[in-house]
C-alpha cells in the first residue's frame, strides 16, 4: 500500500501569534515555523503502518513557499520515503489545496491519504473533506484509531457523544485527531538520511490548477485585552451586569 | 518550576555569524555530511525537543530524589532517568561528533557543542553520564589499540555501554602524581587494586556494562607523574566477540551526599577487594597521565559549557518569574496598578547581566569549538597548529571563566526570585547548588589559572596570547569604521579591555617570581575571560548591525546590540580593575604568614 501524507508549514505552536499592524494577516516574518502538529500525527501514523508491514511507501506532500522544504525534510526524518513540494508564494485556501492535492494524487495513485484534521493557523478543518469529495473517495475524519483490513479500513472517530467506528473502502482519505498517536522524537541519524531522500518540486501552473482565493480576508485583529474583574455587592447587580453589560443572559 | 526552551535562535546566530559554520563545513572531513545552516537548524530543533520534553522535566525530581546505592543491586538512578537515557541513545545523540567509522554521526564539534549546552541546561546530572563517557571514548580513541577500539568504541559511542574516568584518590586530587592504585601484570592482562573517589556515574544500571578508565601504578614504576599508567577495567569482562563475561572485581562501595547534582551518582569505587580487578593496559606503561591530558582538555571544555548551560537555565527561570511576579509600582509612581518586577531597573540590571554574560560565554565557547574542529581536521598542518594553539590557550579560560560566571549568573537567578529563590520549590536554588561543582571538578579554577598563566603563556613566550590580542585589535579597528552610538561605545570599552589584557600579559611574562604570578593568576584568567567575552559580544554587535541594515529579524538583532552594549558598559570595565590587581603582584597575598590567617 502507498500512503500520501499532506504536511503544512505553520507558525510553531509555542509562538504567541500576533496580528500584523495593518490587519492584513498574522505576522510570520522572523517567527519560528514548524510542521502543523496534526500533520505530525498523520506522518507518525503512516510510519507506524509502514513499520507494521502494512504500507510500502510514504510520500509527504507540502504546498506553499520554498521554505516548506524544511517541513518536508522533517517528515522525511520521521520516516517518509520521499517528498513533493508544490511551490508557490501565493495564498492557498483549503479548496485550492484540495484541488492541487487531487492532481498530485492522480499522478501518485496512493491507496490512502492521511492529513491532519485541521491546521493550527487557520483552523479551517476543510481540506481533507474537500479532497475526498473531489476524488470521490471514502473519508474517515477525526481519526483516533486506524485499523487496516483487506481493501477497507476501520476508522474510529472522535465525535461529540463518544467514539464512532466506521468501516470505509480503500482508497480513502483519513484525517488525524490529537489522540491518534504520539509522534516520535526524530533520531539524529534519520535527520542526516533525510537530506539524501528525493524531494520533487512542482508549480501549480504545471498541475493545471487555478489557485486563486475564493474568500477575501477583511481584517485580522488580536482578541480584545481582558479587563480587570470587579466585585459586586448583590445578586441583583450581578444579574443586571450580566444582562446589560456582558450581554450573556 | 519553569520549562526549558533551548535558545536555538542565539545558537544559530553564534554558530553562523561568530564561530564560522561555513569554514567548518568546508573541511574535507565533513564533505559527505554536506553540512549547512538548514541541517544544523534541523539537528538543533530535534535536540531541543528531547532536551525540553524528556530531560528537563526530570531535573527537579531527580534533584529531590537523588541516586541511591542499594546493597546487592548497585546504584539505582532517580526515577525516569533510565527511560530518558534510552530515548537519548535511541535518538543517536550520544555520538553526535563521534567518527562514523564507529557508528557516530561525524558532525562537527561545533554542532555537538550546542547539543551539549542543551543537555546540560535541561538536566546537568543526566548530562554528566554521556559527558564522562565521551571522555573515556576520547582516551580509547587516542591511545587504545586497534583491538580495543573495535571492541569498546562502537558500544560506548552508541551509548549501549557507558564509560567513566577513575583518576582521583583521597590523597591524589589536584595532584595526580600521588596516585597509589596498583596494577599487577598477570599473563596478558593486569590485576588492579585500590580505591578511587569522586567517580561520576561510576556505577548504575542504565546500561548492560560500564567501561572504567583507571589510573594506576605498575610494580617498579617511577615515582610521581612519570609512573602512572592507564587501564581499561570493564564492570563485566568483555569476550573477544563483544559478548559479556564474568562480573569484574570492581564495585561502588558508597555514593556521596553532595551540595548539588544529586541525581548524578558520585561513587567511591573499590578495585580488587577480592582477587583483583582485571584490566588491560591502554597504550604504553607510564604514559597514563599524558593520555589523560588529551581527554582532560575535552572534558574541561565541556565543563566550561556547563557554566553557560546552568546560566542559561537560571536566566530563563528568572526571566519568567520577573515577568509574572507583581510587586510595587514603577519608580516615582505613587498610585495605580502595581507592576511585574521586570519593570524595576534593578531587576532589569540583574536579568541583563545574566543574559549578556550567557551570550558572551556562548559566543566564546562556540568559537573555541570551531577552532577545535579546524585544529583537528584542517588539511594544512600549519593552519591546524595555529588553531590548536588558540584551543590550548582558551580551554582554561572557557573552563575557568565560564564556570565562575555560571555560578554568578545562577546566584543572580536566585536574587531575582527574592525570597522565593531561597525556597526549593521554584528550582532557582537547584541551579545555584548544581553550578557550584563546576569550578571544582576537572581542575579547579586555581588549576585552570595556573595552566593559563604558568604553562600556556610560558610554552610559547606568550605568542598565542599575542595572536589573540592582535585579532581583538582587528575587531576594535572594525568597530571604529562602523556607524552608530552603540558600536562607538562598544569600541571604546573593548579597546580599554584589550589594553588591560595586553598589560596584564606583559606583567606576567616579565615577572620573575612564579609565586607572585600564581597569586594573581585567577585575576588574570578572569580578566582574559571578560575581555574574550567582550570581544565576542563586539563581533556579535557588528554582525547584528550588518543584519539590521538589510532589515533581517529586527527584534533579535536589536536585542543583540543592546545586550552587547550592556556588556561593554557594565561587564567589560571589570578588566581594568583586574589589571590593577594583577599588577599589584600579590604582595599582600604572599606577605601574610600562616599564623596570621
Amino acid at each position: 500500500m502507498k500512503i500520501l501524507v499532506a504536511v503544512k508549514r505553520v507558525v510553531d505552536y509555542n509562538v504567541k501569534v500576533r496580528a500584523k499592524a495593518d490587519g492584513s494577516g498574522v505576522e510570520t516574518a522572523n517567527v519560528k515555523m514548524s510542521m502543523n502538529p496534526f500533520d505530525e500525527i498523520a506522518i507518525e501514523e503512516a510510519v507506524r503502518l509502514q513499520e507494521a508491514g502494512k504500507a510500502k511507501e510514504i510520500v509527504a506532500v507540502s504546498l506553499g513557499v520554498a521554505a516548506c522544504q524544511d517541513t518536508i525534510r522533517t517528515a522525511l526524518a520521521m520516516g517518509a520515503d520521499r517528498g513533493i513540494l508544490v511551490e508557490t508564494d501565493a495564498e492557498l485556501q483549503p479548496l485550492a489545496v484540495a484541488k492541487l492535492l487531487k492532481v498530485v494524487v492522480e499522478k501518485e495513485q496512493p491507496d490512502l491519504i492521511i492529513l491532519g484534521k485541521q491546521a493550527i493557523d487557520d483552523d479551517a478543518n476543510q481540506t481533507g473533506q474537500m479532497l475526498a469529495a473531489l476524488l470521490g473517495w471514502s473519508q474517515g475524519t477525526f481519526a483516533s484509531k486506524v485499523e487496516i483490513g483487506d481493501g477497507a479500513i476501520n476508522v474510529t472517530r472522535e465525535v461529540d457523544g463518544g467514539l464512532e467506528t466506521v468501516a470505509i473502502k480503500l482508497p480513502a482519505v483519513v484525517t488525524s485527531d490529537l489522540r491518534l498517536n504520539e509522534p516520535r522524537f526524530v533520531k539524529l541519524p534519520n535527520i542526516m538520511k533525510a537530506k539524501k531522500k528525493p524531494l520533487a518540486v512542482l508549480k501549480p501552473a504545471e498541475l493545471g490548477v487555478d489557485i486563486a482565493p475564493r474568500l477575501i480576508t477583511l481584517k485580522v485583529q488580536e482578541p480584545p485585552k481582558r479587563q480587570a474583574g470587579i466585585k459586586v455587592d448583590t445578586v441583583a447587580i450581578l444579574v443586571d451586569k450580566l444582562r446589560n453589560e456582558a450581554h450573556v443572559i | 518550576m519553569t520549562a526549558y526552551t533551548a535558545p536555538t535562535r542565539d545558537m544559530q546566530f553564534v554558530i553562523d555569524e561568530l564561530a564560522g559554520l561555513a569554514d567548518v563545513a568546508a573541511l574535507p572531513t565533513f564533505a559527505e555530511q554536506d553540512i549547512n545552516l538548514e541541517l544544523v537548524e534541523a539537528v538543533l530543533e530535534e535536540a531541543a525537543k528531547l532536551a525540553a520534553e524528556v530531560l528537563a522535566p526530570l531535573n527537579h525530581s531527580g534533584d529531590a530524589q537523588g541516586a541511591r546505592l542499594v546493597p546487592d543491586q548497585g546504584v539505582i538512578p532517580a526515577d525516569g532517568f533510565a527511560d530518558a537515557y534510552r530515548s537519548f541513545v535511541a535518538g543517536g545523540w550520544n555520538g553526535v561528533s563521534s567518527p562514523t567509522e564507529y557508528g557516530g554521526q561525524g558532525l562537527p564539534e561545533l554542532v555537538n557543542t550546542a547539543a551539549q549546552e542543551m543537555w546540560n541546561s535541561a538536566n546537568m546530572s543526566f548530562a554528566l553520564c554521556p559527558l564522562l563517557n565521551a571522555g573515556a571514548i576520547e582516551a580509547i580513541s587516542q591511545a587504545g589499540s586497534a583491538t580495543q577500539k573495535a571492541l569498546y568504541l562502537p558500544k560506548m559511542i552508541s551509548g549501549e555501554w557507558t564509560g567513566t574516568m577513575n583518576l582521583t584518590e583521597s590523597q591524589a586530587g589536584s595532584d595526580l602524581s600521588a596516585v597509589r592504585s596498583r596494577a599487577v601484570p598477570e599473563g596478558d592482562h593486569y590485576r588492579l587494586f585500590g580505591q578511587k573517589i569522586f567517580i561520576t556515574w561510576g556505577e548504575h544500571n542504565m546500561t548492560a556494562n560500564t567501561i572504567h578508565l583507571v589510573l594506576a601504578r605498575t610494580p617498579n614504576a617511577p615515582e610521581g607523574v612519570k609512573g602512572i599508567s592507564l587501564f581499561i577495567v570493564p564492570k563485566f569482562l568483555v569476550n573477544p566477540d563483544g559478548s559479556l563475561g564474568a562480573r569484574n572485581d570492581v564495585h561502588a562501595v558508597s555514593i556521596e551526599h553532595k551540595l548539588g547534582i544529586h541525581a548524578s551518582p558520585t561513587c567511591v569505587m573499590a578495585f580488587g577487594d577480592g582477587e583483583g580487578a582485571i584490566g588491560e593496559l591502554v597504550g604504553e606503561e607510564n604514559q597514563g597521565l599524558a593520555y589523560m591530558f588529551i581527554m582532560m582538555n575535552a572534558a574541561r571544555f565541556k565543563v566550561g559549557l556547563q557554566g553557560l548551560a546552568i546560566g542559561e537555565r537560571a536566566y530563563q527561570a528568572a526571566r519568567e518569574y520577573a515577568r509574572d511576579r507583581v510587586q510595587g509600582r514603577p519608580i516615582g509612581v505613587r498610585s495605580g496598578d502595581r507592576v511585574t518586577i521586570i519593570h524595576h531597573p534593578d531587576v532589569r540590571r540583574m536579568l541583563l547581566g545574566m543574559k549578556a554574560q550567557n551570550e558572551a560565554m556562548r559566543a566564546l565557547a562556540y568559537v573555541v569549538a570551531a577552532h577545535i574542529d579546524l585544529a583537528h581536521d584542517h588539511p594544512d598542518a600549519a593552519i591546524r597548529q595555529r588553531h590548536q594553539a588558540r584551543v590550548d590557550l582558551l580551554i582554561p579560560v572557557v573552563k575557568g571563566w565560564c564556570t565562575e560566571i555560571g555560578i554568578e549568573v545562577a546566584s543572580l537567578g536566585v536574587q531575582v526570585h527574592g525570597g522565593m529563590g531561597f525556597i526549593e520549590e521554584t528550582g532557582a536554588c537547584q541551579h545555584l547548588r548544581d553550578s557550584r561543582i563546576t569550578t571544582i571538578y576537572e581542575g579547579t579554577t586555581g588549576i585552570q589559572a595556573a595552566d593559563l598563566a604558568g604553562r600556556k603563556l610560558n610554552m610559547d613566550k606568550g605568542a598565542a596570547m599575542q595572536a589573540l590580542i592582535a585579532d581583538m585589535e582587528t575587531t576594535v579597528g572594525e568597530l571604529g569604521q562602523a556607524a552608530g552610538d552603540d558600536l562607538a561605545t562598544i569600541q571604546a570599552a573593548l579597546s580599554e579591555g584589550v589594553k588591560a589584557l595586553a598589560g596584564a600579559t606583559e606583567w606576567i611574562l616579565n615577572s620573575r617570581d612564579p609565586n607572585a604570578v600564581m597569586a594573581v593568576s585567577v585575576d588574570y584568567l578572569m580578566l582574559t575571560g571578560y575581555v574574550c567575552g567582550g570581544w565576542q559580544m563586539a563581533r556579535a554587535a557588528l554582525a547584528a548591525q550588518r543584519k539590521l541594515m538589510i532589515g533581517a529579524d529586527p527584534v533579535f538583532h536589536e536585542s543583540k546590540l543592546i545586550t552587547a552594549r550592556y556588556y561593554a558598559e557594565h561587564v567589560l570595565p571589570k578588566a581594568g580593575a583586574l589589571l590593577r590587581s594583577v599588577q599589584s603582584g600579590g604582595v599582600s597575598i604572599l606577605a601574610m604568614t600562616e599564623e596570621q590567617f
